[in-house]
């Protein structure tokens, strides 16, 4: 049992170093003095780092070496992330580009499709954006109504709405998940496709959250024109897909979860700070039945990394550990806002944008409920919840809802 | 990063689990609930065969020479059918002499298990300062340490520990005593004068505790550094941790089994929501737990400065889970669990004494923020 590198991981971890110590000085700052602050500047500056990411080999560590990637493990990748956390420079930014849409389409998209896209996705020359969720399709993500209709040249036509999507103000391109057969299972009659986000019809609408940013979109399609070539993985094949793509949102989000900052240091330090509140009791026992939680989790990781290591595919754990950091991190706001006040709720308070975060987190990648129905189903093996919609061609199911398709 | 069971330590865990399954367990504690104490198996044999008294002393002086996460594993195996066993007083005790130069020739027979231990449980300061202490008999302010004074070539003890794990029957006592102010380890024969070792039982007969009264005892005096010291209490929260995750796995697997086969209303009660739910909580709460126990054991070697703050995060969060799976057990059999006809009081039992002893789960929860704190002072 340890938590030391391999000979070749610390090779590897010594070559990403010396890299970043090297290129450091064009990285963007984006935190601190000297900080750019005018939007479009940042994200020219932050789309030219990750060219240079990917130029230098720390963009796309997992992505296969035909399509520009290392050709190597998901703990290379982790070790690239510590790196770049450790040396204070801000990532890449497309990360679901890269670390989702992108491996979708290595596994699924035509050939034409890898050379044109996968390049430009890598070094942050082109943006992409998940186009997956609706309004009435997030956790139960296989109710998705936005339609794709077949006309006689082969083209398609595409109407509806999407939602929760980052990235979609400035992204060139997006991965959509679209309604192509009515007349099936909803599980079959899905298709992916790619959207260009600069296609006429495509409307663009920030979503503001408690914190008053907006971080995520709205995107609305009316009558959108995608050619033939636009279909991902084929037609009927979206669900299919969908699952790949679903996939690496978990592994991105696994080897992610310490650099979100919610983790027991950090909170006690800010409980540390206070010569009162370090000392007084009730204080103290929050703070010792948060912390234990997420010092558990940061161990999780470590189990998981084990996993992967081996060739093994992370247990129930990765899940669990979402929902242990989310409560726990909600937990430790209403601690720190209970010893620092109302100030702690000051736009500019660290503890200001965490606290307004986390209640959508919660939802964030499937509701803490669904969660914890596919773990009480898939690891504990317990009977699934009766379903009704199993079998049923969708526009059936739709009117049964009382809607129309 | 290798943060996995070896092979060798996969075969100690099922060893464990196959030499406890030759004993109904849990069918002599429920007999002991009439007060038939005398059903409770004799384990200590079936230890000393495997070799677990010595787990944690070194082979050059009679052991296995094995680290505090093999002794968790064992202590695991243990909890599953909660197993009385001797080991909780026992290993934190081989511990200290372990590290003591000056105890290594009492070794031999405690590795071997001819000879038993058990730990005086004494608590070192924490970040509010404060000073080594003990648990109370009764109420929730700390008791002292035990004192000692120099006495021809060793020391006299005096002082009163309460709710020892694993004392009676002990032939010797290990722990911390305050000399002329600083703490030093210490090994009480317990015939010896001046030593009382008073049985106590207290809701779960399993559980073999007792007050020990130390009045003037003759006491060798141990050079282990004062690390060691403090490190026996925190193995004993990590091997007390283990333990209840045992429990856990336990109570979880039989609820999680009910939940498939029992229906109401025409649907197996594992298929709602509310009941899959909280079998899941349980889960959350043991994966949580499992993970601290790496860390717990991985830190006592790899990282001793953390074994504090790894090995009370572990005791905080694997006292919650007891608690928290015991509890599920007993709503998801409905009235039955509540009953002595079924094993969940059983588990019930072992959680609620379990989070009250070596100071209990709630005072590892408050040690974790203390840790962190100083951790943070520090940085």
């Amino acid at each position: 049992m340890d938590l030391d590198d391999t000979p070749e991981q610390s090779a590897y971890r010594a070559q990403v170093r010396t890299w970043l110590e090297q290129n450091k000085p064009s990285a963007p700052i984006l935190q601190g003095p000297g900080a750019l602050e005018d939007e479009a500047e940042i994200l020219a500056a932050r789309r030219a780092w990750q060219g240079k990411l990917a130029e230098g080999g720390l963009a796309g560590v997992t992505w296969p070496k035909e399509f520009g990637g290392q050709g190597l493990g998901p703990i290379e990748q982790v070790i690239c992330n510590q790196e770049i956390a450790a040396a204070k420079v801000p990532g890449i930014l497309d990360a679901i580009g890269v670390g989702m849409l992108g491996p979708t389409i290595i596994a699924h998209g035509s050939d034409e499709q890898k050379t044109r896209y996968l390049g430009p996705m890598l070094h942050g020359d082109e943006v992409w954006c998940q186009l997956f969720s609706e309004p009435a399709a997030g956790s139960d993500l296989a109710a998705v109504q936005t339609r794709a209709r077949l006309q006689d040249d082969g083209s398609w036509r595409l109407t509806g709405q999407k939602v929760w999507t980052t990235n979609a103000q400035f992204a060139s391109y997006g991965l959509l998940l679209a309604r192509t057969d009515l007349d099936v299972p909803k599980h079959k009659g899905m298709t992916m496709f790619v959207v260009p986000m600069d296609a006429a019809g495509v409307t663009v609408r920030g979503l503001r959250q408690i914190s008053g940013e907006a971080e995520f979109n709205e995107v609305f399609f009316d009558d959108v024109e995608l050619d033939a070539g636009a279909v991902v993985g084929g037609v009927g094949n979206g669900w299919g897909t969908a699952l790949t793509t679903l996939m690496f949102e978990r592994v991105t989000i696994g080897l992610g979860s310490e650099g979100m900052g919610y983790n027991s240091t950090r909170f006690a330090g800010a409980i540390a700070a206070d010569e009162h509140a370090r000392r007084d009791p009730e204080v103290r026992h929050r703070l010792g039945e948060i912390a234990s939680e997420l010092l558990a989790v940061r161990f999780t990781g470590y189990r998981t990394l084990t996993a992967l290591q081996k060739g093994q595919i992370p247990g129930p754990e990765a899940g669990l550990a979402k929902v242990t950091i989310v409560s726990g991190a909600i937990k430790a706001g209403d601690l720190i806002a209970d010893v620092v006040g109302p100030d702690a709720l000051t736009p500019d308070s660290e503890w200001s944008y965490m606290i307004s975060f986390l209640p959508g987190l919660k939802s964030a990648g499937g509701t803490e409920e669904i969660l914890r129905n596919t773990i009480g189903e898939r690891v504990l093996g317990l009977p699934p919840e009766p379903r009704l919609d199993k079998g049923i061609p969708f526009s059936e199911l739709r009117s049964k809802e009382g809607a129309t398709a | 990063m290798n943060l996995a069971l070896s092979d060798e330590q996969v075969f100690l865990r099922e060893a464990a689990r196959g030499a406890l399954s030759r004993f109904k367990t849990l069918e002599a504690a429920r007999e002991a609930l009439d007060g038939d104490t005398a059903a409770l198996p004799d384990l200590w044999p079936t230890a000393c065969e495997a070799g677990w008294p010595g787990l944690l002393i070194d082979e050059d002086k009679g052991g296995a020479g094995l680290d505090a996460f093999d002794a968790m594993l064992v202590l695991g195996e243990c909890g599953r059918v909660l197993a009385g066993i001797g080991l909780l007083g026992h290993l934190p005790a081989t511990a200290i002499l372990n590290d003591s130069p000056s105890g290594a020739d009492s070794l031999a027979d405690l590795a071997t298990g001819e000879r038993r231990a058990a730990y005086l449980p004494v608590s070192p300061p924490d970040d509010l300062g404060g000073g080594w202490s003990a648990d109370p008999a009764s109420g929730a302010a700390r008791a002292a340490a035990p004192t000692a004074a120099s006495a021809d070539g060793g020391a006299r003890v005096s002082g009163e520990l309460a709710f020892v794990p694993d004392a009676p029957g002990a032939d010797v006592l290990v722990g911390v005593a305050i000399l002329d102010g600083q703490p030093v380890g210490v090994a009480i024969d317990a015939s010896a004068a001046g030593v009382t070792v008073t049985p106590v039982e207290r809701y779960d007969s399993t559980r073999s505790l007792g007050h020990v009264s130390l009045k003037e005892a003759p006491a060798s005096v141990l050079d282990a550094p004062e690390e060691a010291l403090a490190g026996a209490w925190y193995l004993a929260q990590a091997l007390i941790a283990a333990e209840s995750l045992g429990s856990v796995e336990v109570a979880l697997d039989v609820s999680v089994a009910y939940a498939k086969e029992r229906h109401t209303f025409g649907r197996a009660i594992g298929s709602y929501q509310a009941v899959k739910h909280s079998l899941t909580e349980v889960l959350r709460q043991l994966e949580n737990g499992r993970s601290l126990l790496y860390y717990a054991g991985w830190a006592r070697q790899g990282s001793p400065a953390e074994f504090p703050l790894a090995a009370s995060a572990a005791r905080s969060v694997a006292g919650n889970a007891l608690d928290q799976a015991a509890r599920t057990m007993i709503s998801v059999h409905g009235g039955i669990g509540a009953t002595w006809e079924h094993d969940a009081p059983l588990y019930f039992r072992r959680a609620q004494l379990s989070r009250r002893l070596l100071g209990g789960t709630s005072q590892a929860t408050d040690r974790v923020s203390g840790e962190l704190i100083l951790q943070a002072d520090a940085a």
